[in-house]
């Protein structure tokens, strides 16, 4: 028998690639390192939890439902792997590991739908106990019922930072405030791209009403300075307002992110092209308009590529297996191409939208104290890699690695390597496209001591 | 000490004891080990390089700052394991700041 489809990931990017799959009569082997489907937008909560969807997903129950009992109707068409951490490849196959057990998989094509992590910008005192990324602090009331503080600032930018302290004043527990680096001047910039989708659009303003209604506190075009505290937790975030004044804001922990950054390492492994986007200053594979890689049986579909949403990663999950059976010959219609290439168009325009709204702001990043903790794995600080860029003089993320570890701990620079891209860049004068990107090692992510081997 | 975490809903599910570096804490079935441990405090380990506390950053998988050992001296990525009855974890007295 022919080696199966492999799909990465479980989300809403892999779910629909799957059902589509599953449609022309493939059997894919679906691999997430989750316990349980529905990604990180429709992440599930434990099975004794009771919390109905409207509750845990709000304006999205809809879609969240429909994508949870649409994968349970798939489970008897597909070998779904959960539990399951891709963290390398071979000339056979995938490398896995589920419950300290090696194992290879072997495939014949490899949809990667292998979603997003938060965009961290570091700041002084982020190392502190209390101090999350901005999905931590929603995976926590999600998938966990918990808050992770009683007063939380979110600071940071994009329209999670909106939506999750939204999110925490209703399950309540009020924010201390919301700190936004961009201006609502730069925000207004991204509009004509967010009016290609009025609902969603109405939604971040809806959140924003809503928490000035209950009186959280929310600054825009903000600079943060450092966050304070003890051993045992935060208890302030100094920041600069839009008029150059330093400010404190007391709380009891930190929510931080600066928008997404795509988990593409595995396209990395199968050496795929990377291209470098500017609309979302990162690195990413290089795809046609229908996910295919620049290698022959590699697709990639959702955030794990193109930051376009969840609305999106459902639709290219469709799309890209539908190019996976073109390619194969087999029966596709060429206007569900076109649809989901239309579709898809629209999201584009938002995405694009959303990323001039809410830019990156690399400029802190160049502005960090010397002393400044970059990569949390290994305290590798800002001065540090400014010493790689200067004195050592590296010109290149992976030199500046190499002599100083940025990117070299546990995390393999999914926390700090944008930053250090910037800091290296900003130090040498150049583009951040010029410093690279962090070439991937196998194993993708720490694999437990004692794991067993089997064929 | 104090807690970091604390419960907003889904308090009524049953309860679960583990050990941590020696006293006994409870947690709720359904915890991950982070949810059981920064319920309780507000450490998971420290930091290789520094010593200092660490409480997890990312709860989804990336960052791998959750790394807590059991007394037995197995690792668990405490953001994506489930708490068990009878666990014995320890945040304090790790192998690299006692050898
Ligand atoms: C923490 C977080 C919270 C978010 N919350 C929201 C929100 O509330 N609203 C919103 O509109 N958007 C949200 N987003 C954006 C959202 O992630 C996406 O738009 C959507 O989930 C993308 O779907 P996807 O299928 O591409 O990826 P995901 O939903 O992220 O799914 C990817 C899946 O791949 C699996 N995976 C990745 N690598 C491997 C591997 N090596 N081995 C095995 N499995 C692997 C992961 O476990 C995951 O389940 C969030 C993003 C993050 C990071
Ligand atoms: S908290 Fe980041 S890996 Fe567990």
């Amino acid at each position: 028998m022919a080696d199966p489809v492999i799909v990465v990931g479980a989300g809403p990017a892999g779910t629909r690639a799957a059902q589509r799959l599953v449609q022309a009569g493939l059997r894919p082997v679906v691999v997430d390192e989750n316990e349980r489907q529905g990604g990180q937008i429709y992440r599930r909560q434990s099975e004794n939890f009771s919390r109905p969807a409207e509750k845990l997903y709000g304006a999205e129950a809809a879609r969240a439902r429909a994508l949870h009992t649409d994968f349970e109707a798939l489970r008897p068409h597909i070998d779904y792997r959960p539990g399951t951490m891709v963290w390398g490849v071979a000339e056979e196959g995938l490398l896995t590991v589920r419950d300290r057990a090696v194992a290879t998989l072997p495939f014949s094509a490899i949809i990667i739908a292998s979603g997003a992590t938060d965009r961290i910008m570091p700041v002084p005192g982020w190392t502190l106990p209390g101090v999350y990324s901005l999905g931590a602090s929603q995976i926590a009331l999600k998938a966990q019922a918990c808050a992770v503080g009683g007063a939380p600032v979110f600071m940071g930018t994009g329209p999670l930072l909106y939506l999750v302290a939204w999110q925490y004043l209703r399950a309540g527990v009020k924010p201390a405030a919301v700190l936004d680096t961009n201006s609502l001047a730069t925000r207004l910039r991204g509009l004509r791209g967010m009016m290609t989708r009025a609902r969603v659009l109405a939604h971040g303003v809806r959140y924003m009403a809503e928490l000035i209604r209950a009186g959280v506190p929310l600054h825009t075009g903000i600079t943060p300075a450092r966050i304070e505290g003890r051993e045992d937790g935060v208890t302030a975030i100094v920041w600069q307002d839009a008029r150059g004044r330093l400010r404190r804001t007391a709380c009891d922990a930190v929510a931080t992110g600066f928008g997404l950054r795509a988990e593409t390492q595995l396209a990395d492994l199968l050496k795929c092209d990377f291209v470098f986007d500017r609309r979302f200053t990162q690195w990413r594979p290089r795809v046609d308009p229908d996910g295919r890689a620049s290698r022959a049986n590699v697709y990639l579909a959702g955030d794990g590529v193109l930051l376009r949403g969840a609305d999106a990663a459902e639709t290219a999950g469709r799309l890209a297996a539908c190019a996976l059976l073109q390619d194969r010959a087999l029966p596709v219609g060429t206007d569900e191409i076109a649809d989901l290439r239309g579709i898809l168009a629209t999201m584009d325009r938002f995405a694009e939208g959303i990323a001039s709204a809410f830019p990156w702001p690399a400029h802190m990043a160049a502005a960090l104290p010397d002393d400044t903790v970059v990569c949390r794995c290994e305290n590798v600080t800002a001065g540090d890699i400014r010493h790689a860029a200067t004195a050592l003089d590296s010109p290149e993320i992976n030199r500046a690695k190499a002599l100083t570890r940025p990117g070299m701990g546990r995390c393999q620079g999914r926390m700090c390597g944008l930053a250090a891209a910037e800091i290296l860049a900003a130090a040498r004068g150049v583009p951040v496209e010029q410093v690279g990107r962090i070439r991937t090692a196998a194993p993708l992510k720490p694999l437990p001591l004692d794991c067993t081997v089997t064929p | 000490m104090t807690a970091l975490f604390r419960r907003v809903d889904e308090t009524g599910r049953r309860g679960v004891r583990l050990v941590v570096d020696g006293y006994e804490v409870t947690a709720l079935e359904g915890d991950t080990v982070l949810t059981a441990l920064l319920t309780n405090g507000s450490r998971l380990r420290r930091n290789e390089f520094d010593g200092k506390p660490r409480a997890g950053f990312c709860l989804m998988g990336a960052c791998q700052e959750c790394w807590v050992w059991t007394e037995s001296g197995e690792e668990l990525r405490a953001c994506s394991t489930d708490v068990r009855d009878g666990m014995r974890l320890v945040t304090k007295e790790v192998p690299w700041l006692t050898r």
